[in-house]
């Protein structure tokens, strides 16, 4: 992929994002007025709202597309602050590769949180 | 075109906030940056945060409890009006880069013009937009519990 791709790419990542972190903002904070993402009532960082979210077949490919997204957007966003300092080439593949880690780490780790806690929450009701 | 010699970034990160007589939009780019990092860094420490579910209700409670003081609501009130100028600013940049709102292309005629001031209106809409979502998201925080 060349530089141009990238970017395009980082542009249309940060257009999902923008349809994501919508629907986001609104399970999170306006849940309140709107009652469709709380099924258990009261906040939606209750617990029992954790569960029933996690319970829902497409919540761990939403929260998923919704991490990779975010990951390449913000991660190439400072890849990019970063070589705009000028930093030399050595530096600069050094900190493509950190970057690539850090990216495929963070994606692991949510996108086993996502599926594992869906797999536990759907098969027991919930994690005790 | 490889004979040209790339020139360094002299000011660095200090150029963020020393644009001196530069354009309002380079303030606009500086803030893009900021905010960018800013959420980058709440994502990142978020996304431990929210995998802290795997280890069940009460590890959930207690990473809850211990993000819910008046620091970290204020630094999620920060994250919020960060996130409202970054998605707002970007759509901007994305409609220029495009080549929306920049105006008609012209002939290079002197005196030029600058289509900066073509692009102006689009920034106020920008800052205005974003300074009624952090009002309104203001409201929720701190008034709707």
């Amino acid at each position: 992929m060349n530089g141009l791709s990238k970017w395009t790419w980082h542009m249309m990542a940060g257009l999902g994002l923008v349809a994501f972190l919508s629907i986001h903002m609104i399970t999170m904070h306006l849940d309140l007025i709107l009652g469709w993402f709380n099924p258990a009532g009261g906040e939606s960082l209750d617990w029992a709202n954790v569960t029933a979210r996690g319970k829902q077949a497409i919540m761990p490919f939403f929260y998923v597309a919704f991490l990779g997204l975010a990951l390449y957007h913000g991660l190439y966003g400072l890849r990019t602050i970063i070589f705009e300092l000028g930093i030399p080439k050595r530096m600069a593949r050094l900190t493509t590769i950190l970057i690539l880690i850090a990216g495929i780490g963070l994606f692991g780790l949510g996108s086993f949180a996502a599926f594992h806690f869906a797999s536990v929450a759907a098969s027991t009701g919930a994690i005790q | 075109m490889n004979d040209i010699k790339q020139q360094g970034n002299r000011l660095g990160i200090i150029g963020w906030l020393t644009g001196g007589r530069w354009g309002f939009e380079r303030y606009m780019y500086s803030l893009h940056r900021i905010t960018g990092l800013g959420i980058l860094s709440y994502f990142l420490l978020h996304i431990f945060v929210t995998s802290s579910r795997l280890f069940g209700a009460r590890t959930w409670e207690l990473v809850m409890g211990a993000v819910a003081n008046p620091v970290f609501k204020l630094g999620e009130f920060a994250v919020f009006a960060a996130f409202a100028f970054h998605m707002l600013n970007g759509l901007r940049l994305i409609l220029i880069e495009f080549g929306f709102a920049v105006g008609k292309a012209e002939e290079p005629v002197y005196p030029y013009r600058s289509s900066v001031n073509t692009q102006r209106p689009l920034s106020v809409i920008v800052i205005i937009l974003a300074a009624v979502i952090v009002c309104v998201g203001g409201y929720r925080f701190f008034f709707m519990h």
